[in-house]
């Protein structure tokens, strides 16, 4: 134990010690093999454009690689891997996708995925935007938004262990530790095994993700709120709109931007979505979703990485359209800037 | 825009009331797993958490003292005592068999077999009354529903880190985090820099490159990866699941969103500044050391922050990276091996679980500001 607490100690140091002798190396060794101190003219010009040439790269370098590495090279392996057989060896065509289209398991998974990305990323902006207009009108807003943006510091294994507790089932007749079994109860309704129920099972499996998201897209959104010209609302207020017309026909379209980002970034932690399904079901009972499919089929039996590979391609190109989205609007937006 | 409209005083209760519900659905759950957590392991299993300050209600089994306690009185022979060792509880109810553990209420006199007469009164004192003299060592079997006062206790922290490996768990995942958070800072920051205020070719697509990659699921990394490690670790006849391996799996992992965020901090310094200095004679090298980094410092850390609950929170990426041995296993791993092994043990499974989040949780509200800030630079400004 502690030659591992050492070991961690060390790395930081070597891996700090190592970025900063590298940065710094590297920087020195291009200012002598170009000098443009105490060197003629014409020459120190020459060699300060060379400088130039070299030195972004000196500072990207060390990034790219790891980029490199990490995640442009397995995105394109992965989708290699696709095509090929379970341990990577022969090329086999669209078998894989072929299968995953005939497989009862990866079709439920995609049902589930579409009802995750249809309730999740609606169901934490709408709440968080309630939220945020509603906390900025009450003293003790800030402490509610805290609390209510809490969630989002906890892993979702202990937010499953939190909900796992809520939905704990006893027979009937027993005295309920859930607290979900326990209202039912006691309003006189039977308890249920609330995460086997087929179909119905996904949307308490959600509620943990809503519960974990619904603060980021409060923050968001709230800041966005507070960005909306004063006038405009006022204007609203003069013409005699009541709260429910300034809230959707003058607040929400001046903040649509926002709300679409929102909307983008939990899109795509949905389709991640994996360690909730793994540690409350662990896709039984028809709550299988892909991205769990996808971890499952990477060891299942010895791993299959074709299947895998297809599964997870299947994911990112359902992200795709968002990528090229964001890429156009980070590219225009500095189009604009200069 | 809070007060630019008057309201009613019901319209003004009624945001407060709304607030308080999305308040409590927020807050409640977690308080579950603090209190049960919190709670002796029998009453867990008998009682609700929110019931955790009235007393509870539990069935228990106990055997009267036999044939050596007896004494003989009036012609009767007597076994008196009382069932609670401590001294301390309340019986409701009792009887003799398992069946029928509530047969008889507290303070009833009960008609046993051969004459024998039991009692068993609500402060816990029994008399067992015989005309004939008892026989035996083994005294008579008892069930009773006993009210058990409130208790809390912090042994379920000892038994969860010291006998349960959670302890073991939170130093792993400490060993994991602290280097995986360090690391891609000062190779973002450098590369921020470079995106942000020097010209070289490619630099747009650069960019564009790190924008796309900043939503490309973790999927599509992992089997490579792992058939890339398990090759490395082949080759050089080293262990392929490493400490050093997810180091720089959540380096590169982060790098994009590092590198976006702090680009956007860092382009957005003023390039008065920046010039001066070159006109001084500054290097780009001085120039970002000396002003760029100070001056980063709020972004730095907003980065450092969400990297370090990023980390500490994955599962994912331990699993596929880490061995499940108890020297590599992480605290979320190890959550999830429990769910699998003490499914019902809610005291070791909530204990667990708090002791998994507390950490996140210290971090999140002692720089709050700070996460949020980086929440707003990392979001907003791309739309």
């Amino acid at each position: 134990m502690a030659a591992q607490i050492f070991s961690a100690i060390l790395v930081i140091i070597v891996g700090v010690g190592g970025c900063v002798a590298y940065f710094w190396g590297a920087n020195k060794l291009l200012d002598l093999a170009f000098p443009s101190r105490g060197v003629a003219g014409r020459a120190a010009i020459d060699n300060l454009r060379r400088q130039g040439i070299v030195r972004p790269w000196l500072f990207v370098g060390p990034a790219l690689l790891i980029l490199t590495v990490y995640l442009i090279y397995p995105v394109v392996d992965t989708v290699r891997l696709s095509f090929m057989d379970r341990a990577g060896q022969n090329f086999v065509g669209l078998a894989n996708y072929q299968w995953a289209l005939g497989d009862r398991e990866f079709r439920t998974s995609i049902l589930n995925n579409f009802l995750w990305l249809a309730v999740v990323p609606a169901a934490c902006t709408f709440l968080g935007l309630i939220i945020a207009v509603l906390t900025d009108k009450i003293w003790w807003g800030n402490i509610a938004k805290s609390l209510v943006f809490m969630p989002l510091a906890i892993s979702f294994v202990g937010a499953s262990v939190i909900w796992k507790f809520i939905y704990e089932y006893r027979a009937e007749g027993q005295t309920q530790i859930g607290i979900l079994n326990a209202f039912i109860q006691y309003i006189g309704g039977t308890p249920q095994v609330w995460i086997s129920i087929p179909f119905w099972n996904n949307f308490f499996l959600m509620v943990i993700l809503i519960w974990i998201q619904t603060g980021f897209a409060m923050v968001i959104l709230s800041s966005a709120l507070r960005g909306i010209p004063e006038e405009t609302i006022e204007a609203a207020v003069i013409d005699g709109a009541n709260p429910f017309q300034i809230f959707w026909r003058i607040m929400v379209p001046q903040i649509w931007g926002t709300i679409a980002v929102v909307w983008t970034t939990i899109t795509i932690l949905v389709l991640k979505v994996f360690d909730i399904v793994l540690t409350m079901t662990n896709g039984q009972w028809n709550s299988q979703v892909l991205a769990n499919l996808m971890f499952d089929w990477m060891f299942r039996g010895g791993g299959d990485f074709g299947r895998g590979a297809a599964i997870a391609v299947v994911i990112m190109l359902a992200v795709v359209p968002i990528m090229i989205w964001n890429i156009r609007q980070a590219t225009r937006e500095s189009g604009e800037g200069h | 825009m809070a007060n630019t409209r008057g309201k009613s005083f019901i319209g003004r209760f009624g945001v407060h009331i709304a607030v308080l519900i999305f308040v409590a659905i927020w807050t409640i759950p977690t308080l579950g797993i603090l209190v049960t957590s919190l709670r002796d392991k029998d009453q867990i299993t008998v009682s609700g958490w929110w019931t955790a300050l009235t007393s509870s209600t539990q069935t228990l089994a106990g055997r009267l003292p036999g044939a050596p306690a007896q004494v003989e009185r009036d012609g009767k022979f007597v076994i008196e005592g009382n069932i609670f060792e401590s001294g301390s509880g309340e019986v409701g109810a009792f009887g003799t068999r398992v069946q029928a553990p509530t047969q008889y209420a507290a303070g009833e006199t009960a008609e046993l077999n051969d004459g024998v007469t039991m009692q068993l009164n609500q402060d816990g004192s029994f008399v067992l009354t015989s005309p004939q003299a008892f026989e035996g060592d083994r005294g008579q079997r008892v069930y009773y529903s006993a009210l058990q006062p409130p208790s809390f206790t912090t042994e379920n922290y000892n038994t969860v880190l010291f006998s349960e490996g959670i302890g073991r768990s939170f130093l792993n995942s400490l060993t994991v985090t602290v280097p995986a958070t360090i690391i891609p800072i000062l190779i973002a920051a450098f590369a921020a820099y470079a995106l942000a205020w020097m010209r070289f070719p490619g630099r747009a697509l650069l960019i564009a490159a790190i924008i796309g990659l900043l939503v490309v699921p973790l999927q599509m990394s992992l089997i490579p990866l792992l058939k890339l490690y398990n090759g490395v670790g082949a080759f050089f006849g080293v262990p392929a699941k490493t400490y050093l391996g997810i180091w720089l799996a959540h380096t590169g992992f982060g790098l994009p969103f590092a590198i976006y965020l702090l680009r956007s901090y860092i382009a957005g310094l003023p390039r008065e500044i920046m010039e001066s200095a070159r006109i001084d004679g500054a290097s780009d090298f001085e120039i970002f050391v000396k002003i760029v980094l100070p001056l980063s410092f709020p972004v730095l850390a907003s980065f450092a922050i969400f990297q370090f609950l990023w980390v500490w929170n994955d599962l994912l990426v331990a699993m596929v990276f880490l061995g499940s041995g108890s020297d590599q296993l992480v605290l979320t791993g190890k959550l999830n091996a429990l769910l699998g092994s003490r499914g019902g043990d809610w005291e070791i499974l909530a204990t667990s679980a708090f002791v998994t989040i507390i950490v996140p949780l210290i971090v999140f509200f002692s720089l709050q500001r700070y996460f949020v800030r980086g929440l707003l630079a990392g979001s907003v400004k791309g739309g």
